[in-house]
Formats: structure tokens, C-alpha cells, sequence
């Protein structure tokens, strides 16, 4: 009995040694820094690929094990690991929205201290430094940036069709009309995306919104100062839904726009004969173009026009929006990872396959894989006026009240008016900050 | 490596603390005296038992409970505004009917779908194979469930090949079938999800059914037999009278798994489309918005609305019921 008793003891107190020494991140010999890093993100399928293959070198350079993990519902799974004290080191987020609430909750790193800001200001545009900072700190970094609010095509069918490519709003719709009139639906859309369902429908009311109101106006709506039943948040849902809620310009009616995912609902656009002509979406969907029709050529088989322009005053204003990384826990293994895809080398590993624009100056146009992609480089960064995606900026709770908005709106386009009460009822919560 | 370590001073720590305990009660009362022993051991043997209870579950349902009184980060109290939120925002009612359609619709059609398989399979050679076969989604999880049936229910205009299955058999079997995007569709989406879950439970009623079934002797309904009475009669006069308590077992089962349904709503729409359900809101007050009052409320709900079902399970246990 005494002996069993005494067998225990050892074992247990062996145990408790073993844990207070911490489970730590050695540093390994040969000048290696070891260890892992955890990284939470929304990227699946194809980026998942692109985002493992840029991090294939760093861990090999650098013995530090990446461990991501991928959810589309980011927005809970980050939120509850924050608020239960155990947040990833690293997240890679899709908007400045949800990291500034993260930052005024003080549980983000001040990256001034982490990243050498004499190379960053160097590499980025002060605009993209500013929009990764709050309240004058900088908390994320951007790796990788898309245009939208492009219309894409197939130059060969719309030639058959004897269409032009239209610069106004006005001419889209005269356009859409003369195509549905001869029997095919004009448009592709798919809302359909997991938890975050309905995003794509934000992106068009984000574009509409920009080139009809503009900048300043922009900026209140996403600050949350305008009303979604005001005049102008009305007319642009309207606007929209002479689109969208019409079933002869989208293919397959609304019952398409929202089953289908965002990632494969551009195929009518390359099927034979057309099933329709145009789809909306940002410039990172020429990846999952290409990975579904290898066969097809950018510029010849496929490209795309900026949207068209509603008010002259706004015409050149282009909406943007990236991916950032935030940091959560400073170890020597997230410093490493970070300043990693600060740099043109990562940054290159989505511009190759045409998935990102890369945010870093040093990245060269030469790297873009094909003038379309280039052309996309060109706009972003010598656009005039450039805004960031009016729904990433929002809280939370009303970016997800928005995506579901949409749902609602394309399955219903005439409760417009109970939709938009809704959605300012949230408002009212979502912006008090608790 | 840290965690095997401790995982193995867990399990062989526990039972040893235990037993300490028994031991140490055991020496307290043999020092005690006869007169304390009787009523006071079975209180002291159960009091590890209780001090969990209280600890795992009358601690956090206490304290639920009181956090549904407060505000959204609990700072101050709200009285019952969470609780009229729920029962008269216009949104929220629609959750709540969506939980009530679940009920009635999965608890009737999974009972009598497994009552009837139980009977019919009764007397055929093959009654293994197909029970088996039945009983299958059993054994996956309500997740995986919901990712098959959102294949099965993916949509293609009519004309294009349709990928999804169910779509794609309509389509073949009735030659004017318009193809449905089933979950995205306010007409059908509920009875869609309901569908699913009724494929995945339909296996455990016919299970306990069949067993019921088989515990009425056959010199029962041998006799109604010869006296003349139809298949019809025997079912309803005497095999259903006499399963009734097993029908009830089922039901309350079935009944306590609906109410909190979560995993097939949240894959398959997320809620979207007046699909919504308690649990479901729930995580979402609770995960996305970090409304802790409403999140609260939600489940204090829950809980209200399992508790007839509760008392009626004891009752019948207390009664000595099967």
C-alpha cells in the first residue's frame, strides 16, 4: 500500500515539474528561431493553396511551423478566442472594421513596435498605412489587395453579340435591356458564401452608392451617420434591384443569386452559347477564372471594364479593399512571420496567380502574370479617389445585418422598406459601442 | 506531450482522490458512532456528486439566469427588456415560430415514419438489412449531415444540368419539374432543413419502436387473428394501445434533441430566410455580437420550454414506467 502511495507521489510530482517548466518556444541551433505560429484566417480552397505555397519558403528559412486555421465564420470564432483570452497569434482579416473594434478593446499589438517602420513606410503608401492604424497606432498590415467593383466578360461573345463595352450606368441598363430582349439573361450573380452569405451584394451597393454620392457621403454611411431609409440608401437598393430582382437580366432569377457561391457563379458568363454576358466582382476572381477554364487566355477569352460611371463628378473612384494581418501575441516566431508578408516575396505569391494586388511598392508591374492583372495594379494605385470597402469599415454586428439584408432583399425585392427599417434598428445597437 | 502527462495524472488522480475521500468518511464515522451512521452516509457518499451538480450546473443555470436581466456586456441591469425583445421583435417571432414548426413537424412525422417502418419491417426476411440501412445517419453528426443535404439540395436553373440530387430526380422522374433552389426559397427551406433532421432520427425511433413492437406477444394478436379482426384493427386496438409508453419515450427524446437544434440550421443557411432558430440566435447574440443579455434570455427560454418535458420523463420514471 505504502509503496503504491509512494509511486503516485513521484508521478504526479513529475507531472507538476513538467508543467511549471512551461510549454515553451525554444529557439533552435543553427541560428533558426523554431517554434510555430498560429494563424486564424477566412482562406479555403484556392487561397488556402496560394497561401500555403507563400509559406512554404518562410518555413523552411526560418523552422518556424505556421498552424492556420480557416473559417468563413472568422468574425465569431476570433471573437470568442479574444474575449476567452486565447487568441491566435496572428489573424488574417478581411477588413479594418472588425480589427478596430479589437484594437479600442486594447488586445492588439502595437505594430510600430514589431515591424520596422523606416522599410514600411518605404513599401507602402502612407493611405494603406493609415487604414491599418487606430487612433494613430498601427495595427494591421495589409498583405494583399483587390479592386472592385469591375465588371468582367468574354470579349468573344460580346463581340458576337454586337455589344459595346458601356461607360455610363445608363448605357449598362440600355445594354442588359437589349440583350434580355433577345432572349438571353444579361447578368451572373451569386451571393451564396457560408456564413458570410450576401458579401457580393454589398460590393455592388458599395459601387453604386460610391459613383452616386461620392467620397464624403461614403464615409458617412459606412460611419454609420447616414439612415438606411434615407432618400440615397433607398435610391441605390432601388437602382440595384433593376438588376437583380429582375428575372429576365440574371440568370436563373433569384433562386440562382442565392444558391450559388461566389466562386463559381461566373460560369454562364463562359459557357457555350453564353448564358449571360456580365458578372460583377472584384479582381482576385481571375484566379478562380482561370483554375476552372485553364484553357482560357486574359484579355482574349476574358477581361473586364471598371463600373460605369452614374454621377461624371465621381467617375474615376475606384473601391478597394485588402486583407490584413493583425497581431494578437508578440513571440519571436508572429515577429518573424509578419515581417515575412510585409514583403514583395510574399506579397508575390497571390500577384502570380492573379489573386491580389500587392500593397508594396517594390512589388514590380513585370510580376503581374498578364496585362489584365497589370492593368488592375495600374487602376489601384494610381486611382484618384480611392475608398475602402464601405462594409469591412462597419462594425461587426452591421456588417453581418447588411450581408443578410441583401439575402433577404433579393428573395424579397419588394419589402424593401422593412429590410431598410431593420437594418437601421441595428444600426442604432451597432454603433453605441459596448 | 504536456497534455498526455496531465491527462494521465487526471485519470489516475481522480478515482484515487476519491477513494481517499470514501476512506477518510468511512474512518470519520466508524469514530463517530452508531446513531449518525444510517441517515448521514448516504449524504456524505453523495456529496462529491452534489458539489459537481452545483458547481457544472446549478451555478451556471443560476447564473444565466440573472444575466438575462442584464445589459449586453452585463454592466447594467435591464429588468425584462431582453425577454419582451424576443417575444415582440418581429424578426425574433419568426425564430420562435420556426422552433415551434420543428417541433410539431419533426417529433409527429419522425414517430409515426419510425412506427411505421417498425411494423412493416416486422415480419419480412429482410429486416435486418433495411433496419441497418435506416439506422445508418445515426451515426454521423448533424454537421456532416448538413453538408450532404446542401449538396443534395444545390440548385441549377432549369435546362442546365442539375447537380443536386434532389433536383435531378425530380427532374427525371415528372417531365414538367422546375427545379427549386430548396433552401434559399421562404416556402420551403424550414420543411427542407426539417427533412434532414427527420433522415437523421427517423433510424433511433424505429429502433425503439421495433423494440416496443417486439415486446407484445404474439399470442395477443394471434388470438385477434382468429377472431376475425383486420391488420387495421389489430394495429390501432391493440399494438398501438400497447406501445404507448414506448411512442412517449420516443417522443420526449425526440422532443428534447428538437428543441435544440443548431447544427443543420447553421450549415446549411446560417438562419438566412426566415430559417432561424432559438440556438442558432443564440450563438450568434452570444459569439457575434457579444450580447450576453439577449444570449442569456435565449437560453432561459430553452429552458422554460423543456422543463414540461422534463417533469413529464420523471413522473413516469417515478411511476416506474418503462
Amino acid at each position: 500500500m505504502r509503496r503504491l502511495v509512494l509511486i503516485l507521489f513521484v508521478l504526479l510530482s513529475t507531472g507538476a515539474l513538467l508543467f511549471a517548466t512551461g510549454s515553451g518556444e525554444s529557439t533552435q541551433a543553427g541560428g533558426k528561431v523554431g517554434g510555430s505560429v498560429s494563424v486564424l484566417g477566412v482562406w479555403g480552397g484556392q487561397e488556402l493553396d496560394i497561401f500555403n505555397s507563400m509559406v512554404a519558403p518562410f518555413q523552411d528559412r526560418t523552422g518556424v511551423k505556421v498552424e492556420f486555421e480557416g473559417t468563413r465564420d472568422l468574425d465569431a470564432v476570433l471573437t470568442t478566442r479574444v474575449a476567452a483570452g486565447n487568441p491566435p497569434d496572428l489573424a488574417a482579416l478581411p477588413g479594418p472594421g472588425k480589427m478596430a473594434e479589437f484594437a479600442r478593446q486594447g488586445k492588439m499589438v502595437d505594430l510600430s513596435g514589431v515591424l520596422d517602420m523606416a522599410a514600411m513606410k518605404k513599401a507602402y503608401a502612407q493611405g494603406w498605412l493609415d487604414l491599418g492604424s487606430v487612433d494613430g497606432k498601427l495595427v494591421g498590415i495589409f498583405t494583399k489587395a483587390s479592386l472592385k467593383g469591375l465588371i468582367w466578360y468574354n470579349p468573344k461573345n460580346l463581340k458576337a453579340a454586337g455589344v459595346q463595352i458601356p461607360t455610363t450606368w445608363d448605357q449598362l441598363m440600355s445594354t442588359s435591356q437589349a440583350i434580355a430582349a433577345k432572349g438571353t439573361t444579361p447578368w451572373a450573380v451569386g451571393v451564396e458564401s457560408g456564413a458570410a452569405s450576401g458579401w457580393t451584394g454589398t460590393d455592388w451597393l458599395e459601387n453604386i452608392f460610391l459613383r452616386m454620392y461620392g467620397p464624403a457621403k461614403y464615409k458617412d454611411w459606412y460611419d454609420g451617420k447616414l439612415a438606411w431609409t434615407s432618400p440615397e440608401v433607398k435610391t441605390v437598393w432601388q437602382t440595384w434591384g433593376k438588376i437583380v430582382a429582375d428575372p429576365k437580366m440574371v440568370y436563373g432569377g433569384s433562386q440562382y443569386e442565392l444558391s450559388t457561391n461566389f466562386g463559381t457563379a461566373f460560369t454562364p458568363v463562359f459557357q457555350t452559347p453564353p448564358a449571360a454576358y456580365f458578372h460583377f466582382q472584384a479582381t482576385f476572381i481571375q484566379s478562380f477564372i482561370q483554375k476552372q477554364y485553364p484553357d482560357l487566355k486574359p484579355v482574349d477569352d476574358f477581361n473586364f471594364f471598371g463600373f460605369p460611371a452614374i454621377n461624371q463628378q465621381y467617375a474615376k473612384a475606384v473601391e478597394i479593399a485588402g486583407d490584413l494581418f493583425g497581431m494578437f501575441k508578440k513571440t519571436p516566431q508572429s515577429t518573424a512571420f509578419i515581417t515575412y508578408v510585409t514583403t514583395a516575396e510574399a506579397q508575390d505569391f497571390w500577384v502570380k496567380p492573379a489573386n491580389g494586388i500587392s500593397p508594396n511598392r517594390a512589388v514590380p508591374l513585370s510580376d503581374y502574370p498578364d496585362p489584365l492583372s497589370k492593368n488592375a495594379a495600374q487602376i489601384l494605385t494610381s486611382a484618384d479617389i480611392a475608398v475602402f470597402d464601405a462594409s469591412d469599415m462597419m462594425p461587426s454586428k452591421m456588417n453581418a445585418a447588411f450581408w443578410s439584408a441583401i439575402m433577404s432583399y433579393l428573395a424579397n425585392p419588394d419589402q424593401l422598406d422593412s429590410i431598410l427599417s431593420d437594418l437601421d434598428k441595428v444600426r442604432a445597437d451597432a454603433y453605441s459601442g459596448s | 506531450m504536456i497534455n498526455l502527462l496531465w491527462a494521465l495524472v487526471a485519470v489516475a488522480g481522480v478515482p484515487l482522490v476519491l477513494g481517499g475521500y470514501i476512506f477518510a468518511v468511512e474512518a470519520a464515522m466508524k469514530r463517530s458512532g452508531s446513531r449518525a451512521r444510517g441517515g448521514l452516509r448516504p449524504w456524505l457518499w453523495l456529496a462529491p456528486a452534489f458539489v459537481l451538480l452545483a458547481v457544472f450546473l446549478i451555478y451556471p443555470t443560476v447564473s444565466t439566469a440573472a444575466l438575462s436581466f442584464l445589459n449586453a456586456n452585463s454592466a447594467k441591469p435591464v429588468s425584462f427588456a431582453n425577454y419582451t425583445y424576443i417575444f415582440t421583435d418581429s424578426n425574433m417571432l419568426i425564430v420562435l415560430r420556426n422552433n415551434l414548426v420543428w417541433l410539431v413537424l419533426f417529433t409527429f412525422v419522425t414517430v409515426i415514419l419510425g412506427l411505421l417502418i417498425a411494423v412493416l419491417t416486422d415480419r419480412v426476411r429482410y429486416e435486418r438489412a433495411v433496419k441497418a440501412l435506416i439506422f445508418l445517419p445515426m451515426a454521423i453528426s448533424f454537421v456532416a449531415a448538413g453538408v450532404i443535404w446542401k449538396f443534395m439540395y444545390q440548385y441549377q436553373p432549369a435546362g442546365a444540368a442539375q447537380v443536386g440530387t434532389v433536383n435531378a430526380i425530380f427532374s427525371s422522374i415528372f417531365p414538367r419539374f422546375t427545379p427549386q433552389a430548396w433552401l434559399f426559397n421562404k416556402s420551403q427551406n424550414n420543411g427542407a432543413l426539417i427533412i434532414v433532421g427527420i433522415w437523421m432520427w427517423v433510424g433511433f425511433a424505429m429502433v425503439i419502436l421495433s423494440a416496443g413492437l417486439k415486446g407484445i406477444s404474439t399470442s395477443l394478436i394471434e388470438a385477434a387473428r382468429i377472431d376475425g379482426a383486420r391488420e387495421g384493427r389489430i394495429f390501432f386496438s391493440i399494438i398501438l394501445p400497447l406501445m404507448r409508453s414506448t411512442i412517449i419515450v420516443v417522443a420526449t427524446t425526440l422532443i428534447i434533441t428538437v428543441l435544440k437544434i443548431f447544427d443543420v440550421v447553421y450549415v446549411m443557411t446560417n438562419g438566412n430566410l426566415d430559417t432561424d432558430v432559438i440556438a442558432n440566435r443564440m450563438y450568434k447574440e452570444m459569439f457575434n455580437y457579444q450580447n450576453f443579455g439577449r444570449a442569456s434570455a435565449f437560453a432561459v427560454i430553452l429552458l422554460l420550454a423543456i422543463i414540461p418535458v422534463m417533469v413529464l420523463n420523471i413522473r413516469r420514471f417515478g411511476r416506474g414506467g418503462s
